[in-house]
């Protein structure tokens, strides 16, 4: 594991100067955060006439809750959509600059979506499980893929529903309709969903703001287990909940990075004024 | 209390609302009325005329000259065998091009100038299909007016009718459900086959049944293929000469001034033809009420 690590981050230092000084800080205080998974630079991002992503540089680490924060309309869910090409959906998309994932850049041409969004995972903004069994929800990914084994599919519901902590309370009833579920545990079921993939990196784009605050919770601790495994990116609109759960947080305004930074700073020493106003509730 | 609204006024003004509501609710009433008034009408005097003509002699019955022993075995089967020729035409090609449209097809300008004369072509009277299916399928491709160039003819009728209805099926499941597909690394056709059809389903059999409901009905361009009403055997392929149930109500009622019994004919024909439609439609509606997903 250790050197699997190691060698991941040698092959980085090499790649992105840039980002050298911050690996060498963090590589001496935690070990297990040295990675980095997404490497952004230079991206531009246009719908059609409007530019919704301006100059973007964002290092992403391995194993650690991102968060993304910004005003409404401030490029937050164009980036996230982005790192699955998810955004491509949108007709009349055009993208400059490059983002690297474990180094291959995935807005290349020849970067295969299916592929990609393989790998990493999406949970949307408000729960969307299919009109299917539970059972039929998690197997969805396995089966695209191709998994067609009974015994493996059944032991692949279990792990990816445990993962969520959601089967305890869906296990005597994994043939009933997902629609039965309450929104927070559909937006679980979603999670598991995801997870039945085996993906590496998990987006989450605003999971928890058709929720309860209560299901908020049990989604927030959720994110906390997950990351031992994942990394995960999360756009929010919820400041406390940046500050909760994310190791780092980007704050975006206007289709640019103001600031990024580790959430602490960024929550009581941020450098940027804009942040400041942000995060004290001046505007946005 | 505000100065400017008198209050006697406004108790005058309030009759006067409440009036107009009255009124209002009972024009719309009417006009609901003489709907439901003419659609009576029709049905008593077709029912009253044909009733006592229908018997299993009358179904299962050959054509014949003779009133008393005339039956319909012959239009029955025509219409079964032309069924067969526009549902599969129909489905496989409307529901095509549906998801083309939808699913694939650059939205543009020329995908809406496609979209537009789709939307024109189900405006055409019916009476001009039946001129091109005379022309290129029972004169160009020399089929004669057997079952296949009217069931073609049919299904081009119709056509336009399925993939609107289609396209509205496809367009209306939510594209968070096609999201979460995509976001697990599925293809556009595996989407396709396993979340939008699925979802899509019972609505695009409910359009399909009413078009084939119109197909039934049909009887101009049925005219202008040339298909007869004669002492014609059963139909039992593609490639037979048949006739169809509107066309046997057509030809009896044209010849109703020199036998008197054959408008009763008309009428009971007519009354298996509603019939078939009813429950045509029945099956429609039950299609919808049990399939139907809420998302």
């Amino acid at each position: 594991m250790s050197t699997l690590a190691n060698s991941k981050m040698s092959v980085q230092l090499q790649s992105k100067e840039s980002t050298a000084n911050e690996q060498m800080e963090t590589s001496n205080s935690n070990v297990e955060t040295s990675g980095i998974v997404y490497d952004t630079k230079d991206l531009n991002l246009w719908y059609s006439e409007t530019h919704a992503l301006k100059d973007i540089n964002l290092s992403i680490h391995e194993k650690e809750v991102t968060a993304i924060i910004g005003p409404s309309g401030c490029g937050k869910s164009t980036y996230i959509k982005t790192l699955n090409r998810m955004v491509e959906l949108v007709p009349g998309v055009q993208t400059t600059g490059t983002i690297s994932y474990k180094n291959k850049n995935i807005l290349d041409k020849s970067f295969k979506v299916e592929d990609l969004r393989t790998q990493v995972g999406m949970v949307f903004q408000k729960p969307n499980p299919f009109p299917k069994s539970i059972y039929e929800n998690i197997v969805y990914g396995p089966k695209i893929h191709g998994i067609r084994n009974k015994k493996v599919l059944d032991e692949i519901v279990e792990t990816s529903l445990r993962g969520a902590y959601i089967w305890d309370e869906v296990k005597d009833r994994l043939n009933e309709n997902a629609y039965g579920l309450s929104g927070g545990q559909q937006q679980r079921l979603c999670i598991a969903r995801a997870l039945a993939v085996q993906p590496d990196v998990i987006l989450m784009d605003e999971p928890t703001s058709a929720l309860d605050p209560k299901s908020t919770l049990k989604i927030e601790e959720l994110v906390q287990e997950l990351k031992k495994d994942y990394s995960i990116i999360i756009v929010t609109h919820n400041m406390q909940q940046a500050a909760r759960i994310s190791d780092r947080t980007a704050f975006f305004l206007n289709g640019e990075v103001v600031e990024y930074d580790e959430t602490d700073t960024i929550f009581t020493n941020p450098s940027d004024s804009r942040t400041e106003d942000y995060i004290s509730g001046r505007f946005g | 209390m505000i100065k400017q609204m008198d209050a006697s006024q406004l108790r005058s003004r309030m009759n006067r609302r409440v009036r107009a509501n009255t009124v209002w609710k009972t024009i719309f009433l009417l006009a609901t009325l003489f709907g439901l008034f003419v659609l009576a009408i029709l049905i008593i005097r077709v029912v009253s005329q044909g009733a006592s003509w229908i018997d299993m002699d009358f179904l299962t019955g050959r054509l014949s000259t003779d009133a008393e022993r005339a039956g319909i075995m012959g239009a029955l089967l025509g219409t079964v065998w032309v069924m067969f020729v526009v549902i599969p035409v129909t489905l496989i090609i409307g529901v095509g091009t549906a998801i083309y449209l939808e699913l694939y097809a650059k939205k543009g300008k020329f995908q809406s100038f496609i979209e537009t004369n789709i939307s024109n072509l189900a405006g055409v009277p019916s009476i001009v299909y039946g001129l091109l299916g005379l022309t290129v399928f029972v004169r160009l491709a020399d089929l004669g007016n057997v079952v296949l160039a009217g069931g073609l003819t049919l299904a081009l009728l119709v056509l336009p009718i399925l993939i609107v209805s289609a396209q509205e099926a496809i367009r209306a499941v939510p594209a968070h459900l096609s999201e979460a597909s995509y976001g697990m690394g599925a293809t556009k056709w595996q989407t396709i086959r396993r979340v939008v059809l699925p979802a899509a389903l019972p609505s695009i059999l409910t359009g399909s049944i009413l078009a084939l409901s119109r197909a039934i009905g049909e009887t101009a361009p049925l005219t202008v293929l040339g298909i007869p009403a004669l002492l014609i055997p059963f139909p039992e392929g593609l490639f037979d000469t048949f006739t169809a149930l509107p066309m046997q109500i057509y030809y009896w009622t044209l010849d109703s001034s020199l036998v008197a019994e054959y408008a009763n004919l008309a009428a009971a024909t007519i009354i298996v033809l509603l019939v078939l439609l009813f429950v045509l439609n029945s099956v429609a509606i039950f299609i919808r009420n049990k399939f139907q997903q809420r998302y």
